[in-house]
């Protein structure tokens, strides 16, 4: 039963970042139609900018330490950070160590700006161009960034720790009458959770009870009346891809301390949202957030070993085999609306 | 009177036939030098560098370059010589390979296999490469080695640790200074013991491919031989990112121990989120669970930063070794680039030199004089102590070196920390050793 919880709560935590990753690709798709294959590029140029601030806050200042030496055997130079030269050591280090919650002041306007920039200077190009055009595009643009992270940061992982006060677990099996320990989880993936809970609760409100909501909602299901009825839905549209790459951009800040980011990191979500998308239905955004926790969960518990000794390897295909079912059976996806990507 | 029977169309005749007799030896001389692939003509000869510039290796295929063309730089005579001047065999002085200047030209493996044979093909057939020299994957390695010896070109294995490279899959054109998966068992047992006792249940995470298989088969061995259990072997995608499916279970499972049989990304990944699980901080069977990275790069331990504090694994080559050849090649690596060599880069480099060493004391490019140099060749001033390389199998044996997360680093270089120096004798297996069991070297392919 713990081993179960377990794997609940693992499901949970993954469901939540293909939530959150194809929520934004949902939103993308649903006001302008595009298909937007750089989407993991755009969570992952925000993990990258957790690493940026990280680099920042620790940008130091070189002493000569002549009492050590270095492994060539000349005089030591030691690296002190401007943060704690500035703010004292414990202030200073305290500010490194936060410097990915930090991080998320920053990823809000570089990601939003990022966005409206792409939107304004790639995407509006290919609006009326076929579905294989913008996946070309926006996939040759994917490639472009990863490499250009690669040139800048190099191809290793970077570590990016969560804060000190996080990096425990907590016993949740205790909170639930399981022995002590049974059901310790990793603090920081609850934060996650609960983080993907919040943003997503956020959206769906923003869209659902502001006027720019109701606004978006309704050139979303009919662009062309809206427009004749004088207003500028294309300006509200470019806002919404701002806002759908600020959503991927937090989702990969957030995500740093549980997945060291690499080059590639995009790549790695890319293929799994887009299956979160379709199993969802296209331009349903009920159904990225459905299908993300659905799949999350599956995939949590067709890692198991007893389900493996059963079907071995089923950890590996599991979701790909839920998206052909799903395919199959209903082709516009749990939730999609009649008649988006059924033919 | 007599009459001569030469007629001057018979004198032709004979005279031809004659010549034609005389010219063979001198004929069959020539093809003996230039009857291989790629025989270098000119006044150089081109080395093929197939490392991964790109991919999860990049780093490390990166640092494997750097020591690759400070090798070529040595033979050269450029620069202060590096292990040159350690190196016991003194056939090398700096002036190229037998009055050839050295080039390379490079290529991008991708840690793909196919990718590194088309990169491989390429260098042997449109660069004329004479020997092929890289790698940071068993998989690639295995596939690279297998071109090579139908090419008729010589193969020294970069950062290879699957005992296929040298077991099943070996080739009498392949040749591998890197230690093997075997080695590390039996150089980490002695050392687990020590630590950790006899009674310990093990869980192994494995990546699901050829290096990843010989290496849980051998690590499972040497720690099953000290009394351990094995709970259970879970094999994991490679690249699989979020190992968090697979490191939950082992929190149920009655194991005390963590076995990570993973590389590069993965390895950072599986013993980061490990750490995040709390595995490190349990009791288990009355005992603290410990965690162990049978294989260590220096690029990996900076890439899991803290985490890999106190855990133990294995590595072919530390730049913090004392010995001649190692400080001089970290001197000339270190003032080159301005940060000690990886254990990557260092079997490159090696290797670069016992290729070039093995040719001049042949006296020939012929890959089967080179074969005939290099087997049971034995050497030293190397950075592992006295090393042979074995003729029945082309793998070369030396110390291995125990080693741990440094506890208290005092430089962003200082990852890790030297815990023993496991002798030769400790490490070696016979050939036909079960783990390597089912390949057959052949015999030398010298190609066209």
């Amino acid at each position: 039963m713990d081993a179960f919880l377990l794997q609940i709560l693992n499901g949970l935590d993954k469901g939540a970042a293909y939530a959150l990753i194809a929520l934004g690709l949902t939103l993308i798709f649903g006001t302008l139609g595009v298909v937007n294959f750089a989407h993991g590029a755009l969570f992952m140029i925000g993990a990258f900018c957790a690493v940026t601030l990280q680099r920042i806050l620790s940008f130091s200042f070189t002493t000569i330490d002549e009492t050590r030496t270095d492994f060539l055997g000349n005089p030591l130079k030691v690296q002190t950070p401007y943060v704690e030269s500035w703010f004292g050591p414990e202030l200073g280090a305290a500010i490194q160590d936060w410097s990915v919650p930090l991080a998320i002041l920053m990823v809000i306007p570089v990601m939003f700006l990022f966005g409206w920039i792409m939107e304004r200077g790639l995407i509006k190009h290919f609006y009326t161009r076929p579905h294989a055009d913008q996946i070309l595009v926006t996939f040759g643009l994917a490639i472009v960034i990863g490499e250009l992270i690669k040139y800048f940061f190099g191809a290793n992982p970077i570590q990016t720790p969560a804060p000190q006060m996080f990096l425990g677990t907590i016993d949740v099996g205790s909170w639930l009458g399981f022995d002590r320990g049974a059901v310790a989880y990793p603090m920081w993936r609850l934060v996650y959770f609960m983080f993907s809970l919040l943003i997503i609760a956020a959206v769906f409100a923003f869209l659902q009870f502001t006027t720019f909501g109701m606004v978006v909602r309704a050139g979303m299901a009919d662009r062309e009346t809206v427009g004749l009825l004088g207003i500028d839905i294309d300006k509200r549209f470019t806002f919404m891809f701002g806002l759908a790459a600020a959503v991927a951009g937090m989702a990969g800040v957030m995500y740093t301390p549980i997945l060291s980011p690499h080059y590639n990191i995009g790549m790695d979500f890319l293929v799994l949202s887009f299956v979160v998308v379709v199993v969802g239905g296209m331009g349903s955004l009920p159904g990225a957030v459905l299908a993300g926790f659905l799949l999350g969960i599956l995939q949590s518990f067709a890692s198991m070993n007893e389900v493996k000794a059963l079907i071995p390897g089923i950890d590996q295909i599991i979701i790909y085999l839920i998206a052909i079912i799903i395919l199959l059976t209903r082709p516009r996806g749990l939730m999609g609306r009649k008649g988006v990507m059924e033919n | 009177m007599s009459k001569s029977n030469f007629s001057r169309r018979g004198v032709l005749k004979t005279g031809a036939i004659a010549g034609a007799g005389l010219a063979l030896p001198t004929y069959l001389s020539a093809a003996s030098h230039s009857g291989f692939t790629n025989a270098p003509t000119g006044s150089t000869v081109t080395f093929g560098f197939n490392v991964p510039q790109t991919g999860p290796y990049a780093e490390e295929g990166l640092d494997e370059l750097r020591a690759q063309e400070l090798a070529v730089e040595h033979l050269n005579g450029i620069g202060d010589g590096g292990m040159l001047n350690t190196f016991s065999s003194k056939v090398l002085d700096g002036t190229g390979i037998l009055g050839k200047k050295v080039n390379f030209v490079t290529g991008d493996t991708q840690t793909k296999s196919d990718v590194a044979r088309a990169s491989a093909q390429s260098m042997i057939q449109k660069d004329n490469c004479i020997m092929i020299n890289g790698g940071s994957s068993s998989g690639v390695a295995v596939a690279v080695q297998g071109l090579c010896q139908e090419a008729g070109v010589i193969f020294m294995a970069g950062l290879t640790h699957s005992n296929d490279t040298t077991g099943k899959d070996k080739k009498a054109n392949g040749f591998r200074h890197f230690f093997n998966a075997y080695m590390s068992g039996a150089a980490l047992g002695p050392v687990l013991q020590k630590e950790y006792g006899t009674d310990r249940r093990a869980y192994h995470l494995t990546a699901d491919y050829t290096w990843g298989w010989t290496q849980q088969e051998s690590i499972q061995a040497s720690t099953e031989a000290l009394g351990w259990e094995t709970a259970q072997n879970v094999l994991t995608p490679v690249g699989a990112g979020d190992f968090s499916s697979y490191i939950a279970p082992v929190l149920n499972s009655g194991a005390d121990t963590l076995i990570l049989n993973h590389y590069g990304g993965d390895m950072v990944n599986s013993l980061t989120q490990a750490v995040q699980f709390g595995l490190r901080d349990r009791q288990v069977n009355g005992k603290d669970f410990t965690i162990i990275v049978p294989l260590y790069s220096e690029l990996m331990a900076a890439g899991a930063g803290s985490n890999i504090r106190g855990v133990f694994g294995s590595m072919n080559w530390n730049w913090q070794l004392q010995d001649e050849g190692t400080q001089a090649f970290v001197r000339s690596f270190g003032q080159k680039y301005g940060f000690p060599p990886s254990n990557a880069a260092h079997t490159c480099y090696v290797q670069t030199l016992l290729y070039a060493d093995a040719v001049t004391r042949a006296g020939s490019f012929n890959p089967c004089a080179v074969v005939e140099a290099l087997e049971d060749f034995e050497f030293d001033g190397m950075g592992n102590g006295p090393t042979t390389y074995r003729g029945a199998d082309h793998q070369c044996f030396k110390d291995v070196l125990v080693m741990k997360g440094a506890e208290n680093p005092t430089s962003q270089y200082d990852t890790l920390e030297i815990v023993e120096i496991t002798p030769r004798a400790q490490v070696e297996y016979d050939p036909e050793h079960p783990m390597f069991a089912g390949g057959n070297l052949g015999t030398c392919n010298p190609g066209a």
